[in-house]
């Protein structure tokens, strides 16, 4: 599943972000491949806001549709 | 070196020692540099940019401050000045936010693996503390090599301390893997330079051309390694005690959620409204543009000129005439812009510092995807609605070149500034509702189909939004004040003479009646096509000199109710004022923008048309 496809309160592990420029900005932001975050918000048909933390980040939805994710549920590893 | 010559434009002193103050956005950096330098502190443009350097003094060494940025590279133009600085450093303060450690040591450990001398400010440990975060600060030291001050820059403590530690910054262990580090190793045996050498291996195209070199495709590599031992010395030195939101957080969600977000979105934007356009556009332009400029400041200056040129003369109309360079122009800079513009920068200052401004970009996101915009691009539209000039020059900040002509022609074609906007309105209100809404929504009609289709028709994409969401924090003023000051000095000394060679040249046009040939060539459209009375052309001829000029002009004729609703639709659509134009050609180059006159041509007058057809 892609990242646009998530629901607020999820908790998600980012499998691959395929645009390099994207994954270089979110490495430096603190988010990389294998990373676990929680869906904070989904604006309607806007961007996905992703928590890490208390780091907050806004995703337009567009790139959330590039970027595959895997869902898990807390304490399953 | 490219840098350095750079640098030098910024008038410091080469024999000192340099300190450079480096960190993420909003971090507190600005208290740190306001500490070090309480007594003399100069401020100078960066050379090529719109952003502003400060410099003091501090004891034997000059202190530097530099953009909030997320590492050092060159994405954008705070991150090309920033890194510039920070290589021409000779020690690094860099100040990082303790509640976001994951994010902010990613640029220490850059910092490190730059092998710069570094020492670190732990700030927001009060933050910290609150949300239940302990953080093991001797670990941390000892993990990165370099000494850590906690502090808590707001309420001025550990500041002091950091300060006395400054001859203790060093060089810290860096992230780098074996093999890239021998890479690193022999560029910089190569070019002496070890700092530049990493940069070069992270594929930065300005160090490497420095240089002379080819990039190295490391960036990613690199990037990895920093990004796994931050997130094992985070790992390592944080224990929460227990998950804490603080009062911040929950504004923060409120913002972002749409329910309510966006409510409070239209208040702060009736806030604004208010604050603009009704205290500053009215009651504060009417003290300082009519009672200071145009009673008491023109008779004088007039008065003084005359004494020396013939006011009939060409020279003295283009100094004093009635578009004059000393008269008119300086009245409509410091009398009407000033006002204006402070206001919006003060207010935008608040919406930027309070961690307010990138949950608005998220929130207005999608709309503005449907114009191949992303949320981003709500602060040059916001600032339109001050001064179109001003927005213009804003549109830098987009990501690429597609978003920014998509803007400027938005901005030239359908954002009323404020300057019109306050005549719009005076005139707009007598005619009662079902006229504003009709005006209301032609406009965003046009703005709606004009940026859908530009959308469609530019080749490229557009780039999506990807920001970082800091904390709702209270804006400290002298932090707001200080923007509000820098942003509108730069805006009057990078608009002033745009305007002053804008007024030249419509008073030598009026001069050799090139106004009247156009207004005999736009006349028959007038009148047949708009429905309009000829002398209606006169108000939109002005409105390419001043926006509210023309609208001001249309108060003097006697329109039925139709008539005025066309006329003000022809002109908030018609060409951006003179001045606009010219800063669209320093951006965009004479193409776009006259590509954006004739289209404003066209558009107004198209439109304008079939409104007078329907009503």
């Amino acid at each position: 599943m892609t990242l646009a496809d998530i629901k607020r309160g999820n908790n998600f592990r980012v499998k691959n972000i395929p645009d390099d420029m994207i994954r270089i900005q979110t490495l430096r932001m603190g988010i990389s491949e294998g990373s676990k975050l929680n869906c904070n918000e989904k604006i309607p048909g806007g961007p996905i806001i992703v928590k890490h933390n208390y780091q907050e980040i806004a995703i337009g939805r567009n790139l959330a549709e590039d970027i595959e994710i895997e869902l898990y549920t807390e304490g399953s590893d | 070196m490219e840098c350095c010559q750079k640098l030098e434009q910024l008038d410091i002193d080469p024999s000192k020692e340099k300190i450079v103050l480096v960190g993420n956005p909003n971090v507190g950096k600005s208290i740190f540099f306001n500490f070090f330098t309480d007594t003399y502190v100069s401020v100078s443009n960066y050379p090529g940019t719109t952003l502003d350097i400060s410099s003091g003094n501090y004891e034997d060494y000059i202190v530097l401050d530099t953009p909030g940025v997320y590492g050092v590279s060159s994405f954008n133009d705070e991150e090309k000045v920033a890194r510039d600085i920070i290589l021409s450093g000779d020690i690094i303060i860099n100040i990082v936010d303790a509640v976001h450690l994951e994010r902010d040591l990613f640029l220490t450990q850059q910092l490190i693996d730059m092998g710069k001398k570094v020492i670190v400010g732990l700030n927001m440990m009060d933050e910290a503390e609150k949300r239940g975060l302990n953080i093991d600060i001797d670990k941390l030291e000892e993990r990165l090599g370099v000494k850590v001050i906690p502090t808590i820059a707001i309420k001025k403590k550990g500041l002091k301390k950091l300060a006395d530690n400054i001859d203790k910054a060093q060089q810290g262990k860096i992230s780098l893997k074996d093999d890239i580090k021998e890479k690193l190793d022999s560029l910089e045996n190569e070019i002496n330079n070890r700092a530049d050498s990493l940069l070069i291996l992270e594929e930065d195209k300005n160090v490497a051309a420095v240089h002379n070199k080819k990039v190295f495709e490391l960036r990613e590599e690199i990037y990895q390694q920093r990004r796994k031992r931050v997130n094992n010395i985070v790992e390592e030195i944080i224990t929460k005690e227990e998950e804490n939101s603080s009062i911040g957080d929950k504004i923060g969600s409120m913002l972002l959620r749409p329910i309510t977000g966006i409510p409070i979105l239209l208040i702060i934007l009736y806030a604004l409204y208010q604050f603009i356009g009704v205290f500053v556009a009215q009651t504060l332009v009417g003290i300082t543009e009519e009672m200071i400029m145009i009673e008491t400041y023109q008779p004088f200056i007039i008065n003084l000129v005359s004494n020396f040129i013939a006011p009939e003369s060409l020279i003295g109309k283009i100094l004093i005439g009635e578009f004059g360079v000393l008269t008119m122009t300086v009245t409509y800079i410091l009398g009407l812009l000033l006002p204006l513009v402070a206001g919006f920068y003060f207010f935008l200052a608040i919406l930027e510092d309070s961690g307010y401004m990138p949950r608005i970009a998220a929130l207005v996101d999608r709309g503005l995807n449907y114009i191949g915009l992303n949320g981003r691009a709500i602060i040059p539209m916001l600032l339109g609605f001050g001064c179109v000039t001003m927005a213009t020059v804003t549109t830098r900040l987009l990501g690429s070149k597609r978003e920014k002509i998509i803007a400027i022609f938005l901005l030239g074609l359908a954002i009323p500034c404020s300057a019109q906007l306050g005549v719009i309105a005076g005139l707009i209100a007598p005619l009662g509702l079902d006229y504003f809404i009709i005006y209301v929504v032609t406009i965003f009609a046009v703005y709606a189909v004009t940026g859908t289709f530009l959308n469609k028709v530019l080749p490229g994409e557009s780039t999506d939004l990807l920001i970082d969401l800091p904390p709702i924090r209270m804006p400290e003023i002298k932090n707001v004040l200080q923007k509000t000051y820098l942003k509108s000095k730069y805006f009057i000394f990078e608009a002033g003479p745009i305007f002053a060679l804008g007024a030249v040249g419509i008073t030598l046009m009026k001069e050799f009646r090139i106004l009247d040939w156009i207004k005999e060539m736009v006349a028959p459209l007038v009148v047949g096509w708009l429905q309009l009375p000829k002398d209606a052309t006169e108000a939109f001829i002005m409105g390419i000199i001043r926006r509210d000029f023309g609208a001001a002009g249309l108060s003097s004729l006697a329109l039925t109710n139709d008539q005025t609703l066309v006329a003000l639709i022809v002109l908030t659509l018609f060409v951006p004022c003179i001045a606009a134009m010219l800063v669209m050609i320093k951006e965009q180059g004479i193409k776009q923008a006259a590509m954006v006159w004739i289209g404003s041509w066209v558009a107004a007058f198209t439109v304008g048309g079939l409104v007078a057809l329907f009503i």
